[in-house]
């Protein structure tokens, strides 16, 4: 089946596979989100741990998801997996280095004899959910203000800032697509804890963070579309390779791919549908609209960066080291081969969404973290 | 294709990997084997609705999830540590390479995410079968984890499957299932994870022992460890069958690991095993030093091993390094030169790509092809570079073969004063099981520097050495992030170390 198509459209399909672990990534980072209201809503012990409960009972998917998207990347584009981590070297270690505080910090935190305290692993939970965020929203950037790396004729990395990476977070786009990622992950994790926890102050008081955590994100959001649509673009020509600089690529890709245009708007409007149903009526369930609204609007997002013979990853320091999903994939077998094994993708979400059922069936409550001795 | 080699910097990328993978590798196997022991537990539990099987569980459950978590952590940074300190490895093979690392993402990280929240929280939201079903996910998850990452390992031990394509100077895979289904591979899978479960059958019974040794929870202890021993010794029995395989594989695909596991210089028919030696450090290939400054040797032994009869040749680190005419074995000078001429012609099929000149692109491709299997001998700098660190190697061999048969003797006792129903008076083979505990996690140490330390210059056997592997970073970069993850892992290692401690002591009645 995946075998009689030819190398191109694997590339493709690669690409739209990997976008979709990418965006469902971003979509469960709810979990970095809620991580980062532990210390400012949850007012008293009791409320504190009820956060931590809820969101330690998911942790590990978005973590899975991380790995995934990585081995996702890996497999299908071992040319970017090779530049970027080997090449923006600080960026990637810090952002690996909050993850490894957060696997333990659910674990470890109200253990007896901890060693480090119950604060300690709460400002970990915090680190995780603002620096590391804030860095993978900056990586992600570079996708479209590009990288500083020369590639040799062998395809060797050599990254040209003294930075190794780091150097991402000094663009204000990037910046701000940090940011953003950051407050959406805040809007998130508010809503999801919105919806899963039994206890009404709390909940009044999520709603009400869902909607001034979107606010604080709006500026972010603003510019970076407002720069998306007016900034210089990368672009190459599919016929000789050469990458040049084209004037509002961006816009012209929204306007060449209306597919991905709608999927923007649509996403967008999905999150606003699901920050405005938490704050201005009862209902609890905003983080559905929300999160298929931050899976779609990332999907728009990497198909924009990559589709419409534009470099997915740019080289600031030599164009010609551009990274496009044609130059940078797997062979075709490999493609073919990842291709079948990505059936196994939808089977692995039912049973996902099932168990999530089965747990998430009654609201989470104070008195069930209290009387479970298991409790994080 | 490598201007200059900063061989601090290959070394520090080296120290960090192995400081991760022996984190890692602490913690990995107790869980491997845990969840089994855990599942177990449990379904005995559904079976006889005795809730004190319940409490059992819940109490390994709970030091499984503990180390669960640093388990994970550690794994993070190993993943992706192949792009940030091997990047040039990532590139070069990632289209192979890559392949294992998402397929575990997608058949094994998942059931274990999703099952292990039901595990721990579950139990009075699903229904009892439901629970029991996720816990034998989480296992089944946790040992596809390891099927996957040692399917890789054992492909760098064993490259199959593949061939180089010039053009894009990388190695691309030609057939999936050779990669899965290597011999190598698989031997690999079978030896670590029973390992795993060795491992896992050695803690239960420590801590049950400690128990009985302090006279505290009698009853649960003395059920954890029917059902650990039981474990423990198929699992120690299946180690040794694994182990004996595996050196029948090793002889035949990394022959140079195997006369350096056995500080074997000069191969004869037949070859006697060194029980025990203290190996002369000093002997370098070709000189006339002695191997051993002391030792005892079995005859015939290693020639059995290798080729399961008292006949047939086992290679020395000379044979491989010199060549053996009589053995029709090549020395390493020759490949080395085939080496130089496949890196040449490659570089010279570039340059003239790159000019346009189809032609004599073509002739550099030709002696290419003739010379590319050596492709990665064209980087070593002398034949002596070859050969792995023998003592290391010899050392951590004798420690895991030693140790693992005295862990089967240990559980057949375990068994014989259980069913004898002496156990709790067996003091000194209850202090033997609490002991054993930490010979068990040396002889994961011991295992892991063999098959890595023992691969050594290879990153990819024969194909890729460590030195091309490498990312294009300095030398301070590197030992800063090796100081960073050491300083992190070791303060996890002291958390983990005092929250298990604190929870055993305060036993079952906590979990």
């Amino acid at each position: 089946m995946f075998g009689k198509l030819d190398l191109s459209t694997l590339q493709q399909l690669w690409w739209i596979i990997t976008s979709v672990v990418g965006s469902l990534f971003v979509m469960l980072t709810f979990v970095q989100g809620g991580q980062t209201l532990v210390l400012t809503l949850g007012g008293d012990p009791e409320e504190k741990n009820l956060i931590v409960n809820s969101l330690g009972r998911k942790w590990e998917l978005t973590f899975t998801t991380l790995v995934l998207f990585g081995g996702a990347l890996y497999a299908a584009f071992p040319l970017f997996y090779a530049s970027s981590f080997g090449g923006a070297y600080w960026v990637w270690i810090s952002i690996l280095l909050t993850f490894v505080i957060q696997a333990v910090s659910y674990e470890f935190r109200r253990k007896p004899n901890n060693f480090l305290g119950e604060r300690t692993y709460e400002i970990f939970l915090l680190i995780n959910g603002t620096v590391g965020i804030l860095l993978i929203g900056a990586a992600v950037g570079t996708f479209f203000t590009g990288s500083n790396f020369v590639l040799n004729d062998y395809n060797l990395v050599r990254w040209t800032h003294p930075l190794r990476g780091l150097e991402a977070a000094f663009s204000l786009f990037n910046l701000s697509f940090g940011l953003f990622l950051v407050f959406l992950a805040r809007t998130l994790g508010a809503l999801y804890l919105a919806n899963n926890l039994g206890h009404e102050t709390l909940v009044a008081r999520l709603k009400k963070s869902s909607f001034s955590n979107f606010l604080a994100a709006l500026p972010f959001l603003l510019y970076v579309l407002i720069r998306l649509l007016t900034m210089d673009g990368f672009a190459f020509n599919p016929g000789t390779g050469a990458v040049t600089l084209e004037a509002h690529k961006y816009l012209n890709n929204l306007l060449q791919m209306p597919l991905v245009l709608v999927l923007l708007l649509a996403g967008l409007l999905l999150v606003v549908a699901g920050v405005a149903l938490n704050r201005f009526t009862p209902s609890v369930r905003g983080i559905w609209p929300a999160g298929l609204g931050t899976v779609l609007t990332c999907l728009a997002i990497f198909s924009l960066a990559g589709f419409n013979n534009t470099p997915f990853y740019p080289s600031r320091a030599d164009l010609a080291s551009s990274l496009t999903i044609y130059n940078a994939s797997s062979s075709h077998y490999t493609l073919t081969m990842m291709s079948y094994v990505a059936l196994a993708v939808p089977l692995v979400l039912a049973y996902v969404s099932w168990v999530w059922k089965q747990m998430d069936g009654s609201k989470l409550t104070v008195e069930e973290v209290t009387a479970d001795k298991k409790s994080y | 294709m490598i201007d200059q080699i900063d061989l601090g910097q290959v070394n520090w990328a080296r120290a960090q990997f192995a400081l991760t993978a022996g984190y890692h590798w602490i913690f990995v196997p107790l869980t491997l084997g845990l969840s089994f022991l855990c599942a177990f537990f449990e379904s005995i539990y559904v079976r006889t609705g005795n809730e004190e099987w319940k409490r059992l569980t819940r109490f390994w459950m709970t030091l499984f999830a503990i180390n669960f978590a640093i388990g994970i952590a550690t794994g993070i940074i190993l993943e992706f540590q192949f792009g940030t300190n091997w990047s040039n490895y990532s590139w070069m093979v990632g289209d192979i390479f890559g392949a294992p690392l998402a397929i575990e993402g997608i058949f094994a990280f998942f059931i274990e995410a999703t099952f292990f929240a039901v595990m721990f929280f579950g139990w009075n939201r699903v229904s009892k079968r439901m629970h029991l079903f996720s816990t034998w996910m989480v296992a089944v998850g946790a040992n596809l984890s390891a099927l996957w990452i040692l399917v890789a390992n054992g492909w760098m031990q064993n490259p199959v499957g593949m061939k180089f394509n010039p053009d894009m100077a990388r190695f691309e895979m030609q057939d999936l299932w050779a990669v899965i289904a290597s011999p190598v591979a698989i031997s690999h899978f079978a030896h670590a994870t029973g390992s795993g479960f060795l491992l896992a059958s050695l803690f239960v019974v420590a801590v049950s022992s400690w128990f009985l040794l302090k006279r505290r929870h009698l009853l649960f202890a003395k059920r954890s460890i029917a059902v650990a021993c039981v474990f423990g010794l198929f699992s120690s029995l299946f180690v040794a069958y694994t182990g004996d395989e595996h050196a029948f594989i090793t002889v035949r695909t990394q022959p140079m690991k195997l006369a350096a596991m056995e500080g074997l210089w000069d191969g004869k028919s037949p070859t006697g095993l060194i029980a025990m030696g203290i190996v002369n450090g000093a002997k370098k290939p070709g000189d006339d030093q002695p191997p051993f400054l002391a030792s005892v040797e079995i005859p015939g032994l290693l020639t059995l091993m290798a080729h399961r009869s008292f006949t047939g040749f086992v290679p020395g680190i000379n044979d491989l390094v010199s060549g053996n005419a009589d053995q029709g074995i090549e020395g390493i000078d020759a490949r080395i030169e085939r080496g130089r001429l496949a890196v040449s012609a490659l570089g010279d099929y570039k340059a003239a790509q790159k000019a346009g000149d189809g032609a004599l692109a073509q002739s550099a491709l030709a002696i290419f092809d003739d010379n590319r299997g050596d492709l990665g001998y064209g980087y070593l700098r002398s034949p002596e570079e070859a050969v792995p660190p023998v003592a290391l190697t010899f050392y951590a061999f004798r420690l895991m073969v030693i140790v693992g048969t005295f862990f089967i003797l240990l559980f057949v006792l375990f068994l014989w004063q259980s069913l004898r129903g002496r156990l709790e008076k067996s003091r000194f083979l209850l202090r033997l099981g609490v002991i054993s505990l930490f010979l068990g996690y040396a002889a994961q140490q011991a295992g892991w520097i063999v098959t890595e330390v023992g691969r050594q210059p290879w990153a990819i056997q024969g194909m890729l050495p460590v030195s091309v592997a490498r990312s294009n970073l300095d030398s301070a970069t590197v030992a800063t992030t090796f100081f960073i993850f050491l300083a992190l892992f070791t303060a996890l290692l002291i958390a983990e170390v005092k929250i298990m401690t604190k929870q055993i002591s305060i036993g079952p009645e906590g979990a």
